[in-house]
């Protein structure tokens, strides 16, 4: 059960950093990991009130407050555009609508956790963070590094000119995933996420050039032979490491030949 | 397709046979408070259980003095507390088959789970508090946690002198084993000898959960007699009475039991799985306790399906004829035996006789051993869905060996009504329409179309797969059920009942029947239960039984009480009761026009009269008729990542005749898809302890909504003779042909078969690859 | 810390721990349809509506929904009454104690999407689960509602 012993609305990002420098305090997201914790909360800080639940978009970028929850990502039109609905497809399997109103950007983002279909779609776009006291800080960066105190304000999406294709492998239709993939070629970059391996997703880039061609069948395979020979994977109850391996191979091909528009999966 | 020659009425019925609603369904709907924690008080002590983290241990030292320190804690039971006679928590008729293994808390810890410590307070913070506070030492010993072990290991999982088996089941605590037993028909060895193919084969299956939607709770006060009330979520008041005496020592005359709605039982509530703990609070503080199992506790330490291992040898002929089943289960206990020695009896008995048709033999052994797991109990299907997995996939294997087609097989070798069944008891199939659900299921299915494999490009086939199965309808020759019918002072009826309705629908399909035999509308009759004050004795919810055989004691109940009626009506009308005639709303005197109505015959019985209007009857059956079905699927599989969508699942039931065909629909739509989560993605794994992974519905995935395809239900009737309107039951057989239909659509699919379930999308791909 | 929220349209104050959670928050106000299936946010049955939208309230802070509007069963009988009768007739109700979550959520379905497909009510209901009913009765339950709508059918609540 977890315990709470003081709850505060913040009044401002500085209130919120201010008592996040406590090592007992938990800034809230969607609560739902935190909920099944057992440990101890000093203080809990909701930023609730700090404005930070719109997504925001304009000629360059998308800017998504930290309580923006995955279901507004879902259904945002300007953000699906964008990502030819690779942003509804990540998210869309995650447990159910209710859950999805609660779960937030933030949260997911800041947990960097290894299952997080977010952070593997966010991972395949030119995303960043602002941090309150850190800045703005390129997401790739950000999910490398180590839990502080700081605090997770906004994700910011460029608009560079892209296309997108996700792709998860789940035992059950809304379990957490076994595997996720997302691909992407932004300003003719390629770029594959690999998530829930089961530890943080990881970003591959093209640098032996084998998708320089254009996406055929067989670079496809080619790449995705790279990605599995690449891409550590382990074991827990959703598969073993060897399963996540084949994984990667089959979800990275299969997204990049629909990236390609060369087959469309369903 | 009634067989109308059987049925007496022809299918002509007013209230049966007919998709009403169920009573409560408003209620239920509209969210109303029916359920435990919404009827009891909010006051009450929270009881909480410190558990075991070890699968074997002794309790060495427990000291609660801190524990009891925590404001708000008011008691903290330990070994030491509870009375030292042994019982059993299975629901069962006595003497139970179930042996007599458990304390209420026990020194000796068997399964990382097993209570340890029970805890009242006045909040469950303060509970949860002081259960951080009790300090244990364990003496950690050796578990036994892999059940093909488990037989004659020196490590026993029930050393202690007083285990105690009521019922001789071949039993040997000092054995880790709970029953033993051989059976069988014919020379089993010389017929296989003599047979042109003979396949062996051994199928797995696990312990998965109910994971009923409202999870094990139970409420206990001292009521205005000083008698323990019990209200709590079971299938099973009776047993749980007794139980609960055996437990706290205590006479039943100073229990009462009584169930308020139940949020779905599956079974697990066939089992008394913390009645005892609220209890004993309650009778040492004379307080009002209340004990609500977290998700975690329910898959823990609830009452799961028993883990078995079939292995089967199966003998035919070369044209498909089935001549020999020989067929072993192993099956796991886990660390108390609830359910153990007859749950593994349907293995063989509710599987083997589906192939009567030209069975020349079978033999039927089994052993049920104790392990350091979770205690396993009944679950819908009791043992009969583990045997069915298992021999339908053997038919499938020859059926595939010999490359005939599936269903032709089964149409050689199926049993069919009037057969004898020497492995069902020697019981005759008197209502049987088998055959006509397989011809109907493959009509409708398009088997034809769907057999043949399909490519259907991007890595992705289509195949189908196919299985019969069977059950009983109840424990013959045990099973009671009895109905209490009144008639009130408004022409209306109250149907009093010790079964319990659990979502089933039992109320309403009684209530269907009663109506039926009164010739009322099924709003005339209120329905009670079930209560041990105030119910006539019933075995309760379980084996299938509630419409078979608590059904016919409704039939009995209004048959004497329209007697009594027309004798007060005769009496009203100062004649022989032999001239008068009941005519649903009124007693005719036959020949004139003169009568009285339910209301004045009601009312009469309230003034200046020496006879009730009320029947009690029971009623108990020598024979348990088997309903039968056929399950056809149809899959998707991708074979790159191995993920199976269920396209199809289509059956045809065979129950009798339906007595409320929407609810049937629902009972089997729900069975279908319950097999499909075990088939395809409820896993259950251990960590080290034995501690199942899967405590959580984060854990343990139950299928959604996206992950069952489409169903399509039809029925085939037929009339059992000894049925209440020619009815059967259809509780359990529902869950039984996914598991074998599946296995086979993916054998289809890939060509390897899967015989250990659950078949996760890793296994099948992992499995091809190491084909290739 | 004192909590001030609208419940089921009527302004309700009281004393909420911090580590309080919607769910007892509200059955402790007499909304007994609210009900917990699991303790990891994943069976739906402790659906509520925030401000219109469904929420988990298991994994809701009470003090989280101050300033806010909770809509629980109990507030909605007449807009459930409209169709629930409809899965009454297929006998999906079952068990019932999943059906308060479902059927709150499915209003928030309806209310955003008065003409759901089939898929979109499964997709929409995805994360309710059910045990008994094998989910079948209740989409057509929502379908003959649906139909019958269309058809200027009567309010099916007897």
């Amino acid at each position: 059960m977890l315990t709470i012993q003081n709850y505060v609305q913040a009044e401002s990002l500085e209130q919120a950093w201010q008592l996040n420098q406590k090592k007992s305090t938990r800034i809230l997201g969607g609560m739902l990991w935190l909920k099944m914790a057992k440990n101890t909360v000093g203080t809990a800080v909701d930023l609730c009130r700090l404005g930070l639940d719109a997504i925001e978009e304009d000629e360059t970028q998308f800017s998504l407050g930290a309580m923006v929850t995955l279901r507004q990502l879902e259904q945002h039109p300007g953000l699906n555009a964008y990502t030819g609905g690779a942003a509804e497809k990540a998210v869309r399997d995650i447990v159910g609508v209710q859950f999805r109103n609660m779960a937030t950007v933030g949260g997911s983002v800041w947990g960097r956790f290894g299952f997080s279909d977010v952070l593997t779609l966010l991972l395949a776009m030119d995303s960043a963070v602002e941090l309150y006291r850190g800045g703005v800080v390129p997401l790739e960066q950000f999910a490398a590094m180590d839990y502080d105190r700081d605090l997770l304000v906004r994700v910011l999406v460029r608009k560079t000119p892209g296309r997108f294709a996700y792709r998860a492998m789940r035992n059950q239709r809304t379990d957490l995933p076994a595997l996720t993939c997302a691909v992407s070629c932004l300003d003719g970059e390629y770029r594959a996420v690999i998530g829930a391996r089961p530890g943080k997703a990881v970003v591959l880039r093209d640098e032996a050039r084998i998708l320089s061609g254009g996406i055929t069948p067989e670079s496809a395979a080619a790449f995705a032979d790279f990605a599995a020979e690449t891409v550590p994977t382990g074991s827990n109850l959703r598969g073993s490491a060897a399963y996540r391996t084949h994984l990667v191979r089959v979800l990275t091909r299969r997204s990049l030949l629909e990236l390609g528009g060369v087959q469309a999966w369903n | 397709m009634t067989n109308e020659k059987q049925d007496p009425r022809r299918g002509e019925y007013r209230s049966i046979h007919k998709p009403v609603r169920k009573k409560d369904a408003m209620q239920l709907l509209l969210g109303k408070p029916v359920y435990m924690d919404d009827i009891t008080p909010r006051d009450a002590l929270v009881v909480k259980l410190l558990r075991s983290p070890h699968a074997n241990a002794i309790v060495e030292e427990i000291d609660t003095a801190l524990a009891l320190k925590v404001p708000g804690v008011v008691a903290v039971y330990t070994w030491q507390d509870v009375p030292k006679k042994r019982f059993t928590i299975a629901g069962q008729t006595y003497p139970e088959p179930s042996p007599y293994d458990r304390l209420i808390l026990d020194r000796h810890v068997r399964f990382a789970g097993d209570a340890v410590a029970i805890i009242a307070a006045e909040t469950e913070k303060a509970a949860l508090r002081a259960m951080k506070l009790i300090k244990v030492k364990y003496q950690v010993l050796e578990a036994v946690l892999d059940f093909r072990t488990a037989k004659d290991n020196p490590v026993l999982v029930h050393p202690e002198e007083d285990w105690y088996p009521p019922c001789p089941v071949g039993g040997d605590n000092r054995r880790n084993l709970v029953a033993s037993e051989v059976n069988g028909d014919g020379d089993v060895e010389a017929v296989l000898a003599n047979c042109d193919i003979v396949l062996d084969r051994t199928y797995h299956t696990r312990a998965f959960s109910q994971a009923m939607m409202e999870t094990f709770r139970t409420y206990t006060e001292m009521d205005r007699y000083g008698r323990l009330h019990v209200i709590s979520s079971t299938q099973i008041v009776f047993h749980c009475r007794r139980i609960l005496s055996h437990a706290l020592g205590i006479p039943k005359s100073r229990i009462r039991v009584e169930k308020p709605r139940i949020g779905g039982g599956f079974g697990a509530k066939q089992t008394a799985v913390c009645e005892v703990y609220p209890a004993f609070v309650t009778l040492q503080t004379g307080r009002p306790a209340k004990l609500i199992y977290t998700r975690e506790e329910a898959q823990i330490a609830g009452s799961p399906r028993h883990e078995m291992e079939v292995r089967i040898r199966l003998g035919a002929d070369k044209d498909g004829r089935i001549r020999c089943i020989d067929l072993y289960t192993l099956s796991n206990t886990g660390a108390y035996g609830e359910h153990g020695p007859t749950t593994v009896g349907l293995s063989g008995h509710k599987s083997i006789p589906m192939y009567t048709g030209g069975l020349e033999a079978y033999r039927f052994g089994y052993d049920v051993v104790y392990t350091n797991l979770q205690a396993a109990g009944a679950y819908r299907g009791y043992g009969a869905t583990q045997g069915i997995f298992a021999l339908e996939s053997i038919v499938n294997e020859l059926a595939e060996r010999l490359g005939m087609d599936p269903t032709r097989l089964r149409d050689k070798n199926m049993v069919r009504e009037g057969m004898v069944m020497p492995s069902y008891y020697g019981e005759t199939a008197n209502a049987c329409a088998l055959d006509r659900c397989m011809e109907h299921c493959r009509q409708m299915f398009h088997w034809d179309e769907k057999y043949p494999v399909r490519d259907m490009g991007n890595g992705k086939v289509r195949a189908a797969g196919v299985a019969m199965a069977m059950q009983g309808s109840c424990i013959s020759r045990v099973d009671v059920g009895s109905a209490t019918m009144k008639l009130n002072d408004d022409g209306s009826y109250t149907l009093i009942i010790g079964a319990a309705d659990m979502g089933t629908g039992c109320d309403t399909i009684l209530a269907q029947m009663a109506a039926e035999c009164m010739d009322c509308d099924v709003d005339d009759v209120a329905v009670f239960g079930a209560d041990t004050d105030a119910s006539p004795y019933d075995s309760g919810s379980y084996a299938s039984s509630t419409t078979y055989i608590t059904g016919k004691a409704v039939e009995k109940a209004c048959a004497e009480l329209k007697e009594k009626i027309c004798a007060i009506a005769a009496e009203m009308m100062d004649c022989d009761p032999a001239d008068v005639v009941f005519a649903g709303r009124q007693v005719r005197r036959a020949g004139t026009c003169q009568a009285v109505s339910l209301e004045e015959i009601g009312c009469k019985t309230q003034v200046f009269s020496n006879r009730a209007a009320v029947a009690t009857a029971s009623h108990s059956s020598p024979v348990s008729p088997p309903p039968y079905m056929v399950g056809m699927v149809e899959i998707e599989l991708d074979k790159e990542t191995g993920h199976v969508t269920v396209l199809d699942y289509m059956a045809v039931v065979d129950c009798g005749i339906p007595i409320n065909p929407a609810l049937a629909r629902i009972q089997t739509e729900g069975g279908i898809v319950q097999g499909i989560g075990h088939t395809l993605m409820e896993d259950v794994q251990y960590d080290r302890s034995g501690r199942p992974a899967g405590s959580s519905f984060l854990q343990y995935k139950l299928p959604t909504r996206l992950d069952m395809g489409r169903l399509h239900v039809e029925f085939e009737h037929s009339y059992e003779p000894t049925g209440p309107f020619g009815a059967k039951s259809i509780g359990e057989i529902v869950i039984n042909t996914p598991a074998p239909a599946l296995a086979h659509a993916i054998y289809r699919a890939t060509g390897v078969w899967h015989r250990d379930l659950p078949i996760t999308p890793e296994k099948i791909v992992m499995a091809a690859e190491t084909k290739r | 810390m004192e909590l001030k929220l609208t419940l089921n349209g009527r302004p309700v104050t009281d004393h909420a721990d911090p580590d309080l959670l919607l769910i007892d928050f509200l059955r402790a106000h007499g909304c007994y349809s609210v009900k917990r299936g699991c303790e990891t946010s994943n069976c739906g049955l402790c659906t509520v509506l925030l401000d219109g939208r469904p929420i988990l309230s298991c994994s809701m802070l009470a003090l989280r929904a101050a300033g806010h509007s909770v809509q629980t069963l109990e507030g909605l009988q007449e807009e459930a009454a409209d169709f629930v009768g409809f899965i009454a007739d297929q006998g999906a109700d079952q068990c019932g104690f999943c059906n308060p979550g479902f059927v709150m959520n499915t209003i928030a379905l309806l209310r955003e999407n008065p003409d759901p497909t089939d898929d979109e009510i499964r997709a929409f209901l995805a994360g309710n689960l059910c045990r008994c009913s094998g989910y079948d009765g209740q989409l057509r339950g929502i379908r003959s509602y649906l139909d019958s709508r269309k058809k200027g059918g009567d309010r099916h609540d007897q």
